[in-house]
């Protein structure tokens, strides 16, 4: 029976994580803020009275200090969710989530698995300037052991929460902080669609957008504009950064033979540039054009918001890549 | 002193690979020779020289394509001084893109200081078709050459281009010369008004003087019926001139030589139409054994440059498929198309008498703006004539 | 001060194990059987051998990479630590971690850390779960002098006060982060005056005395147990080899070293034990032996050990086989 709800992207995580505390002893959620203050982006508001201090779990500013507490609470047992603020933060703690939670088990033989779930927020946008408008998730994807996720919709929101929770490895999830607000339908009678799989949004048969988290919205704006021009765009929702479901891109190329990638990230040594080198691997004959990517321009991010939109991908730049693809084959 | 460049052998072709050189530098060639193969869109030319001289320089590489028009190669004519041939020379090597000149040659104006580690890939200089991998990957699997889909995309191939070259080749007996007949074709019924004459020609007169010539001589110096009509056709346009020639740049331009293109089919099907040239130097015999050639090397593929070239008049005869008569399409730039249909016998007035004769439609294709019907109906009439007293044709 | 002839024993043959091991990796390594970094316990043996005594099985071990003693006298077969430090697959951690990397989920061995200062965040999060968990074990955590200067030192010990934690910090100061002496690190550099300042408990113990830091570890072990908050104990120490394999150890001088040699871990055991008479009792000779005799075996062992194979190389990646 269906149980969908009209809600929010914040909501959403939020409802997760209460109910992953409800159902399990072993979950607590611990960050900056995320207890008296209800979080900085309010996801949590309302769970430290619900659960007390001990399980909605105030830090003080040491990021890798309580990330590294997260890890080794996971070791021993526990299903901690750290919160680090922002992607921003997440630096100072990259020696614990790169040294050990990725390489833990695999260094041990085997033996020590980190059942660790780590969100944090992400993106450009709210003319936060370069130090406070990072998206590194394609970096952080680059590390074996650990797994990536981009929740774009409100259901993927709530769901990934439950995925990374009932993964045994440590798994990121990168919330774009302008999706907050984002309404959407909330289905929680639904089977979440598993970690690893991305998902079609939009159908189309003359080009491919892979898109993740908040760029999901930009490219399917821009598959609107352009099927009013006759270029039916499909628009293909990553969700997962690592692993990548190298079978649905490949499908997809296999059926548009073109591809255009939106990347949050700046251009050089990028996901959209591995998403290419794996088409290029797999699927290279199927391609009819030369593939396209729309990227973060390389520079730390401005404040004035002219300078930020100019810097970021936007629907304008998606349809206007996406037809001089289309213009060259 | 010449420069021999990428020949244009036909109004569709805008380049061509060189495949082959069939001189070197030093060699000696007169005109006529054969300085190299050329591979088009209508299969490996023979390419001639038209000005005889010493190779001084080769610089068309072989298997690299070259627009129409590119110097290959540089020609020394008797008595030409050094200084000329160098300051030629050195003309084309500039007018060659800037990465060739700047490929071995070492600067003398300025040493560079080599930099470190700064190995750069060198720039292939073959070419290479331009073509998606899916586009590529249809081509294997729907056996489209890409060579030659190459010559007519411009831009990239892309897989839209093969799915539709790979529809056209399904069409019977489909291939890049078919492309070609139906370019020239097209352009023929866009820009040529055409007018169409016809003039029914009794033939006994010169089938029995033909018959009676034949009696006399072993089996390989025997005429066929087709090099009388060809023969009378050359002999019609030496007093019908108008009809021989060219549509050139807004006006005719009359050809003193006589080039008949004879439409010949293919085995594998497709037409060409190899001119037998200077055929109005030719006697009878002479003209015979030209069209046996003729037809001998377009079957096996080698013809001459000139001869796919200089036509300047069209003769074909479909008697042989049972075809009464022919209204041709004008090969432009030429002015003309003379057909013959099938030789029937038929009741034909002779004097007061109805005797049964062999009969053959004569018909000419004009290009109305090179001439009009009078000139057409001077040129049957002439025709006739000359076929009504045969021993001329000798 | 009390000391059974039994504990006697067993401090004496630990701390003469880790010795023996470390001498017989040292050759080894030189004969190539042993590669990459191989950063020697010698001279700080008594550190692990009097801290580890104090632990029961429900306690969980945090080390750094210099950890085969803790290894060792935690109870990790020295077979499986010199297979590990071949690389073979009958190592404690597969072959893959080598010498810096040794770890045993069994015995709550919690590993070997090579980033400096990366395992306290590690051991405060093993401490919470147990707290949460309603357990009562205790977690241990190595760290050496140079841990000090990280912010993960800091952030550690903080939580660990903040939120009363069962942690036992053990630093063992041995003078020097690899050729770096503390004067030149810390601009305090009584250490422990800094957990102090975390408001932890915290003592400075004779780093070279087993009896005196198995006395200080007992009672700290003791206290973090009855739920009171972590503990720290600073134990001065000295290395007597060179940071890795080998340093030209233009740091320090030959005088310096020799001095702490005179007071060296087994020199002050023997010292101590004879003050208490009970040495001849020990019977050195037969515990030589038996640990020589250890030694071979683990060399053989290991000798004998199987390569991991190529086709296990991205084995326990994820927990769950993930294409990617």
């Amino acid at each position: 029976m269906s149980e969908a709800k009209e809600t929010t992207y914040r909501k959403a995580v939020g409802k997760a994580i209460d109910d992953a505390m409800k159902k399990d002893e072993r979950v607590f959620l611990a960050g900056e803020d995320v207890g008296r203050y209800g979080g900085s982006y309010a996801v949590s508001m309302g769970l430290l009275e619900k659960y007390g201090p001990e399980r909605i779990v105030d830090t003080p500013l040491c990021e890798s200090g309580f990330t590294g507490m997260g890890i080794g609470a996971a070791m021993n047992g526990m299903r901690p969710i750290i919160e680090i603020m922002t992607v921003n933060f997440s630096l100072l703690a990259l020696d614990q989530i790169v040294n050990n939670a990725s390489h833990l088990l695999h260094m041990s033989g085997g033996q020590f698995n980190v059942p660790l779930v780590i969100r944090m927020a992400t993106g450009a946008g709210k003319q936060l300037a370069a130090q406070h408008s990072h998206s590194l998730e394609g970096w952080y994807a680059h590390i074996p052991g650990i797994k990536v996720l981009t929740p774009a919709t409100v259901q993927d929101a709530h769901d990934m929460v439950h995925l990374a929770l009932a993964d045994p490895d440590p798994v990121i999830i990168f919330e774009n902080a302008l999706l907050y607000n984002n309404k959407g339908t909330l289905d929680t009678s639904l089977e979440p669609l598993p970690i690893g799989k991305a998902n079609v949004e939009r159908e189309g048969k003359d080009m491919t957008i892979f898109a993740y988290g908040i760029n999901l919205f930009k490219a399917l704006e821009a598959a609107e504009t352009l099927a009013k021009e006759g270029i039916e765009a499909e628009v293909v929702d990553l969700r997962s950064l690592r692993p990548l479901d190298d079978e649905t891109i490949v499908a997809s190329v296999k059926k548009t033979h073109r591809v255009l990638i939106v990347d949050e990230g700046w251009r050089s040594g990028s996901i959209s540039a591995e998403i290419m080198a794996r088409i290029n691997e797999q699927a290279f004959f199927e391609l009819d054009a030369p593939m396209y990517r729309v990227c973060t321009e390389e520079v730390p991010i401005p404040y004035p918001r002219h300078l930020e939109q100019a810097a970021i991908p936007t629907p304008d730049k998606i349809v206007a890549a996406a037809k001089k693809m289309m213009e060259e084959s | 002193m010449s420069i021999y460049k990428m020949p244009s052998l036909g109004a569709d072709m805008e380049s061509g690979v060189l495949a082959e050189w069939k001189v070197k530098e030093g060699d000696k060639v007169k005109k006529g020779d054969i300085i190299a193969d050329i591979e088009t869109s209508k299969g490996v030319i023979e390419a001639e020289v038209y000005e005889g001289g010493t190779v001084e320089k080769i610089v068309g590489k072989e298997g690299v394509e070259y627009p129409v028009g590119t110097p290959l190669a540089v020609i020394r004519t008797e008595g030409e001084s050094e200084e000329e041939i160098e300051k030629e020379i050195s003309q084309i090597e500039s007018e060659k893109p800037a990465k060739q000149s700047e490929k071995g040659e070492t600067g003398v104006s300025e040493v560079q200081k080599p930099t470190a580690g700064a190995k750069r890939p060198q720039e292939e200089e073959t070419h290479r078709v331009r073509a998606t991998p899916l586009a590529r990957k249809r081509a294997k699997e729907l056996g489209v050459d890409l060579e030659k889909l190459a010559q007519t995309v411009k831009g990239k191939i892309s897989e839209k281009d093969v799915e539709e070259a790979a529809k056209k080749a399904k069409v019977p007996s489909f291939d890049k010369m078919r492309l070609a007949i139906a370019a020239a074709m097209s352009k023929s019924n866009a820009e040529i008004p055409h007018y169409y004459l016809s003039t029914p020609i009794n033939m006994t007169p010169a089938l029995e003087w033909l018959k009676s010539l034949n009696e006399q001589r072993s089996i390989k110096d025997r005429i066929l019926p087709a090099t009388v009509m060809i023969r009378a056709v050359v002999m019609a346009l030496q007093e019908v001139p108008e009809l021989n020639g060219f549509w050139k740049d807004g006006g005719p331009v009359v050809s003193e030589a006589i080039n008949p293109g004879i439409a010949i089919a293919m085995r594998k099907g497709g037409l060409v139409t190899p001119a037998i040239i200077d055929a109005h130097k030719m006697n009878l015999d002479e003209t015979m054994r030209a069209l046996h050639d003729l037809i001998g090397r377009t079957r096996s593929g080698k013809l001459r440059s000139s001869e796919i070239t200089q036509q300047t008049v069209t003769i074909t005869n479909l008697g042989d498929l049972g075809v009464e008569k022919v209204f041709g399409v004008i090969y432009p730039p030429q002015v003309a198309i003379v057909g013959f249909g099938r030789i029937m016998d038929m009741a034909w007035v002779e004097g007061d008498a109805i005797a049964v004769r062999k009969v053959v439609q004569a018909t000419l294709a004009g290009d109305h703006r090179a001439t009009d019907g009078r000139t057409g109906g001077f040129f049957l009439s002439k025709l006739d004539k000359i076929l009504q007293n045969p021993e001329r044709l000798l | 001060m009390k000391l059974s002839l039994e504990k006697a024993k067993k401090f004496y043959r630990q701390m003469l194990l880790i010795r023996r091991f470390e001498e017989k990796s040292a050759q080894l390594y030189t004969e190539q059987k042993i590669r990459g970094f191989l950063h020697l316990y010698i001279g700080e043996e008594a550190v692990a051998t009097g801290i580890m005594d104090a632990l029961t099985p429900q306690d969980g071990v945090v080390a750094t990479y210099r950890e085969h003693g803790h290894a060792l006298v935690r109870g990790i077969p020295a077979t499986k630590v010199m297979a590990e430090l071949y690389g073979k697959m009958e190592g404690c951690s597969r072959g893959r971690g080598g010498s810096m990397h040794l770890f045993d989920k069994k015995l709550r061995f919690y590993g070997g850390y090579a980033i400096v200062g990366g395992g306290l965040p590690l051991a405060v999060g093993i401490a919470l779960a147990d707290k949460r968990m309603g357990r009562k074990g205790v977690t241990v955590c190595f760290f050496g002098d140079g841990a000090v200067a990280e912010g993960e030192f800091h952030e550690s010990l903080n939580l660990a006060a903040l939120w009363q934690l069962p942690v036992l910090f053990v630093c063992e100061n041995n003078l020097y982060g690899m050729g770096t002496h503390l004067k030149y690190a810390e601009s305090e550099t009584n250490i422990a005056k800094k957990a102090k300042s975390y408001r932890i408990e915290a003592h400075q113990v004779d780093g070279m005395d087993v009896i005196k830091i198995n006395e200080a570890a007992r009672k700290a072990v003791e206290y973090v147990r009855s739920g009171k908050g972590p503990q720290f104990l600073e134990c001065l120490t000295y290395r007597f080899r060179a940071h890795s394999m080998f340093d030209a150890e233009l740091y320090r001088t030959k005088e310096e070293v020799e001095e702490w040699k005179k007071k060296g871990p087994l020199v002050t055991f023997k010292k101590r034990v004879e003050e208490l008479g009970i040495w001849s009792e020990i019977d050195a000779d037969a515990i030589e032996k038996e640990v020589e005799k250890t030694i071979e075996e683990a060399v053989a062992f290991a000798e004998k050990g199987t390569w991991e194979p190529v086709s296990d190389l991205t084995k326990y990646l994820y927990s769950q086989e993930v294409s990617s």
